[in-house]
């Protein structure tokens, strides 16, 4: 892997930021495949784009906007119904320390 | 910190909630006060497959806050995706304003409290809004999360590196908590949450003009841990820079137990957002005439206010802006007033020294702790037409606040009303001559000083309810004869 | 006759039914009975919902009864398992959500229980919609119903498959780079991707905000019309959905394309396609001539970089989208005693190899110092692919390509490759990238009898001019819609 266009530092350091867990296997294939198609994607490099505004969007601009009114009434018990681990109508987690 | 030979380069980002019936971006309810998720939906709760709607009269008060601090509304604004992982965050993704921001520039400007002091300007360099998350819960063995905050509109409003001082940085955030309530906003209740500030703060040499490395102090919740983490910062970056050593670029959290700040202790915490125009959501457009017919709704706004009581009514600058930091403070003279009192100052004394000592003593709002503005001003009206004296009304005043009864109906039940009638009077002196011969004398001898002692106890003749102004002139008239 | 029912299209068992030929009940009976027939084999079902169906099933025939049945009432359709159903687990084909019951319905399935359609069950789908073969499912491959030793497409593979097998009369999917076009051509069936905005995408569990867009498969044209006349239209729950008047897409299917300008592009039709494919769109086109259409050539210069600027675009929406499934609120959770390695395991855990993949290129696109290089690039790409289109439909009403530069292609053949897997899209990336509408018609077989799509491309909201395109040329009668070979 000569011209990779990763580093398997970089792969861990997006991981982390992805909060993913990655096995040394999983690395050194992610490496690999990301490094294949960001070369592919470096065939962008031919467009000068230099005077091109970007587009993010292509549906119509101009947000619709909604009244402020209070739609919804409370359902904890379907709104916790899928959750992992609860305490009463709270979700748990473990013990947080900043 | 006049004194010393640094100075502190202060930039503050304060978050406040918009006072909004429903959350930013669902129907949910945006109140306090809901037992946990009870005010959640798949929405705010970022369930698989949901998306936002935004709230248009979050977007109005916004505007109304970017007005009031004159910053320029931009007709097309973006939302954006800022994202990080924490329990509170159900999206794994805040949505906020990032590269094109609602409100752009703008200043805040600091009331003068003396006399001839110039106003101070604090530039803003931005207003934008975004979403709440929800709350951590931290027990012992686990953290409980509850979403009924997430997803409520606030404002950030982010201010250019101008504050030097921790008393500097309490007057902007007082002026602005001023602003967003008199623009209806917020309710400014920090103790809700209602207004959270970060703090950028460095130091560097007085007359220097690079910027020394700053720290951040994050989720400061009071104004008062606001001055007092600044002044510990400020101290601690000069001991460091006093030393030789160098101020290292931190993120900080204010310990309000110790009152000291210490490095978060996540290394992680050099985030990386990775922040884009959010797809979920076109591009915000504001027309013309909707920020001219905002505009058109805005109230008369606190440094107006000031302006006018020192201009039309003749307060000092400081009275003008104790009057003002507070808009019901400042309704309340203004409605005393319109029961046509004419000495506008000694209303203005009223306020701020009986008014707020209510407030004060009994820590509620306005509202629950004084009597009407208008029955204070018939009050003070009753002293104006020399009915009752100013002694008699504050003590009026302090039953009133605790009964709830009238103006006019306490002065009578409590039997405050003046004597004024010349004849009642002009016997009290008589008696107070005729008991006090050898005085008179003396005073007609020529110790003019004894006047004063003659008009005590003619009032005590009269139980202290003798008119002041008429108990001199009748007096004087007799002693004189 | 019964055993039959599910081989109908919709226009056919509507009238049936509104004639009362046959009731909602053995409709649904029929496709229930396909399913447990033949979905053995092709696993185009991640739950089957007989209970639910038979009784919305019963309920349609009461409406039927009392004489005001909705437009699509008593009509059988697999729905892509990315749909939030009410009370029905929606996995996204993910062990993230394997237990995942909504507690709300998304938009579309709601416009679907008004108008009366029984849903048959939730199909299979690559997870989170990342792939182009159904393989990344993990809940096991959907087959091609053609032959099954081959991908049926994808990421909608699973509802492709499920109308191609003769298990339901339509379906579900939803296209972000070809989703639903390239599984169509695949299996031999008609299906519609349209304008951005068009159909709302409330409740549909998102992969590439900018570039998702829901949209049917039919086992033919008019189908697709009925069905997307229900789907389309303004929904206040989605800020991105156009509050444009919806037209009656049935009433466009004139027959008549005399005059259309049917716009080429040289770009498609170029090395490493396969010559049978090439002949079979060849040979479409001169149908629409002898229609009276008339064949223009046009370039779409960007083509090419459609690929790569989707993937930067799609990954990095797609990491935001997928942070959500923390292991916090619903779905699943690995333990741990901190919240860093409870997402960090639960993520581990719960993805599959391919949505890792994109996780992090669309992470890394869009961390520090890469922002600018790759996803502002990728955006700007998007703007000259537009433009391409733009300047196309000045002088066509409708642009023709393949659908794929290939026919299915055996299972297992690209998952060692994902750039590989990612060119089988390459012809219809461009048109979500441009957020127009394209539908996938089948124009003919290959010599092993697997079936070859025809494209055809609108100009945004021209979804009545591609469908009386199609509808067009299904009334030749050149291709006879095969059964599966089950
Ligand atoms: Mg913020
Ligand atoms: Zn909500």
């Amino acid at each position: 892997m000569a011209d990779s266009k990763i580093s398997v530092e970089q792969v861990r350091h997006v991981a982390r930021l992805a909060r993913l867990e990655l096995s040394a296997a999983d690395e050194i294939a992610l490496q690999a495949n990301l490094s294949e198609i960001l070369q592919y994607i470096d065939q962008l490099n031919r467009l000068d784009t230099s005077a091109v505004a970007p587009t993010a969007q292509v549906g119509e601009t101009g947000t619709p906007m909604r009244e402020d009114v209070i739609a919804n009434r409370p359902d904890p018990e379907a709104m916790l119904a899928n959750a992992p681990a609860r305490a009463g109508n709270l979700f748990k987690v473990p013990r947080i320390i900043e | 910190m006049s004194d010393s030979a640094y100075e502190a380069i202060i930039g503050l980002e304060v978050h406040t909630h918009l006072m909004t019936r429903s959350k930013l971006f669902c129907g949910c309810s945006a109140g306090f006060g809901a037992g946990p998720n009870e005010n959640v939906c798949p929405v705010c709760m970022g369930m698989p497959g949901v998306l936002p709607v935004l709230n248009r009269h979050a977007v109005e008060l916004a505007i109304r806050a970017g007005l009031a601090a004159h910053c320029e509304i931009a007709p097309e604004s973006i939302f954006a995706r800022k994202s990080y992982f924490y329990p509170d965050l159900p999206k794994g993704y805040q949505i906020s304003q990032y590269e094109l921001p609602l409100c752009k520039g703008g200043y805040i400007e600091l009331p003068a409290h003396s006399e001839g002091a110039e106003p101070r300007r604090i530039r803003l360099t931005r207003i934008h809004m975004e979403e709440d998350a929800g709350k951590n819960i931290h027990e012992s063995d686990a953290s409980l999360v509850d979403f009924n905050r997430s997803g409520v509109p606030l404002v950030e409003i982010v201010s250019e590196p101008d504050i030097r001082s921790a008393d500097e940085a309490g007057a902007y955030l007082r002026e602005l908590r001023s602003i967003l309530r008199y623009i209806e906003a917020t309710d400014g209740k920090m103790e809700e949450g209602g207004l959270r500030c970060d703090v950028n703060v460095s130091v560097r040499k007085r007359g220097a003009s690079e910027f020394g490395v700053k720290t951040e102090i994050k989720n400061l919740n009071s104004f008062r841990f606001v001055e007092k983490a600044i002044e510990h910062e400020v101290a601690r970056q000069i001991e460091i820079l006093e030393s030789g050593g160098r101020v290292a670029q931190e993120t900080h959290l204010w310990d309000p137990v110790r009152e000291v700040t210490r490095p978060m202790r996540s290394k992680e915490f050099a985030n990386d957002y990775r922040y884009f125009p959010e797809p979920d959501l076109p591009p915000l457009r504001v027309s013309p005439d909707m920020v001219e017919a905002i505009k058109a709704s805005m109230p008369e706004l606190p440094a107006d206010q000031r302006a006018r009581f020192v201009r039309d009514l003749g307060l000092t600058a400081y009275e003008a802006a104790v009057l003002t930091q507070d808009r019901d403070l400042a309704a309340y003279f203004e409605t005393m007033l319109a029961t046509g009192l004419k000495n506008h100052r000694t209303a203005a004394n009223w306020v701020m020294t009986e008014v707020l000592r209510a407030v004060n003593e009994t820590a509620r709002p306005l509202a629950d702790a004084a009597p009407l503005a208008i029955e204070s001003g018939q009050l003070l009206k009753l002293v104006e037409t020399g009915a009752i004296s100013l002694n008699a009304a504050k003590t009026a005043f302090a039953a009133m606040c605790k009964s709830g009864k009238g103006a006019g109906a306490t002065v009578a039940e409590l039997g405050l009303a003046q004597v004024s009638d010349e004849g009642a009077i002009a016997a009290a002196c008589d008696k107070v001559i005729a008991a006090e011969a050898a005085k008179v004398a003396e005073y007609r001898g020529g110790r003019d000083k004894l006047f004063g002692f003659f008009v005590g106890q003619v009032m005590k003749a009269m139980g202290g309810k003798g008119n002041p102004k008429v108990v001199n002139e009748i007096l004087k008239r007799k002693l004189n004869a | 006759m019964t055993s039959e029912l599910n081989r109908m299209t919709i226009a056919e068992a509507r009238d049936g039914l509104a004639r009362r030929e046959f009731s909602a009940l053995e409709l649904t009976r029929a496709c229930l009975e396909q399913i447990k027939l033949v979905d053995p084999k092709i696993n185009a079902f991640i739950t089957v919902c007989a209970r639910e169906a038979l009784a919305q099933a019963a309920a349609a025939d009461r409406r039927l009864a009392a004489g005001d049945a909705p437009a699509l009432c008593g009509i059988p359709l697999a729905i892509k398992d990315i749909y939030a159903t009410r009370g029905v687990r929606t996995t996204c084909a993910s062990k993230m959500l394997e237990n995942f019951v909504p507690p709300f319905d998304a938009t579309v399935i709601a416009r679907l229980r008004e108008a009366g359609a029984v849903f048959i069950g939730k199909a299979n789908m690559d997870e989170f919609a990342m792939g182009s073969s159904t393989e990344n499912s993990a809940f096991g491959v959907t087959r091609n119903p053609h032959n099954v030793e081959r991908v049926p497409g994808g990421s909608s593979g699973g509802s492709a498959a499920a109308v191609a097998a003769d298990e339901c009369l339509g379906a579900l999917g939803t296209d972000t780079g070809g989703s639903i076009r390239l599984p169509a051509a695949f299996c031999g069936v008609a299906g519609i991707k349209p304008t951005y905005s068009r159909v709302s995408r409330y409740g549909v569990i998102a992969y590439a905000s900018s570039l998702d867009q829901v949209g049917p498969f039919a086992k033919t044209v008019r189908d697709a019309a009925i069905l997307l006349r229900t789907l389309a239209g303004h929904d206040p729950r989605d800020s991105t959905c156009s509050a444009r008047p919806v037209p009656d897409y049935e009433a466009a299917l004139t027959g008549d394309v005399r005059g259309m300008r049917i716009g080429v592009p040289k770009e498609y039709f170029v090395a490493g396609m396969e010559p049978q494919v090439e002949t079979a769109i060849r040979a479409a086109l001169a149908s629409y001539e002898r229609l009276g259409a008339k064949l223009v050539d046009i370039s779409l210069p960007h083509t090419e970089y459609a690929i790569a600027a989707y993937y930067i675009v799609a990954t990095a929406e797609a990491s935001a989208n997928l942070a959500r499934y923390d292991g916090i609120r619903y779905g699943l959770r690995v333990d741990a005693d901190n919240t860093g390695d409870l997402y960090n395991r639960t993520r581990a855990a719960g993805f599959g190899t391919e949505v890792k993949r994109r996780i992090m290129l669309g992470t890394f696109v869009l961390s520090a110092g890469y922002y600018d290089a790759y996803y502002l690039k990728g955006q700007k790409v998007r703007t000259l692919i537009r433009g391409d289109f733009d300047r196309a439909f000045a002088r066509c009403d409708v642009i023709a390509t393949p659908v794929a530069p290939t026919t299915a292609f055996k299972i297992g053949e690209k998952m060692a490759d994902p750039l590989q897997m990612y060119l089988s899209d390459i012809f219809t990336i461009s048109v979500n990238l441009a957020g127009l509408p394209g539908l996938s018609i089948p124009c003919g077989f290959d010599r092993d009898g697997l079936p070859i799509g025809l494209q055809l491309i609108g100009a945004p909201f021209a979804e009545e001019t591609i469908l009386r395109a199609g509808d067009a040329f299904e009334r030749t009668g050149a291709v006879k819609r095969r059964a599966a070979i089950l």
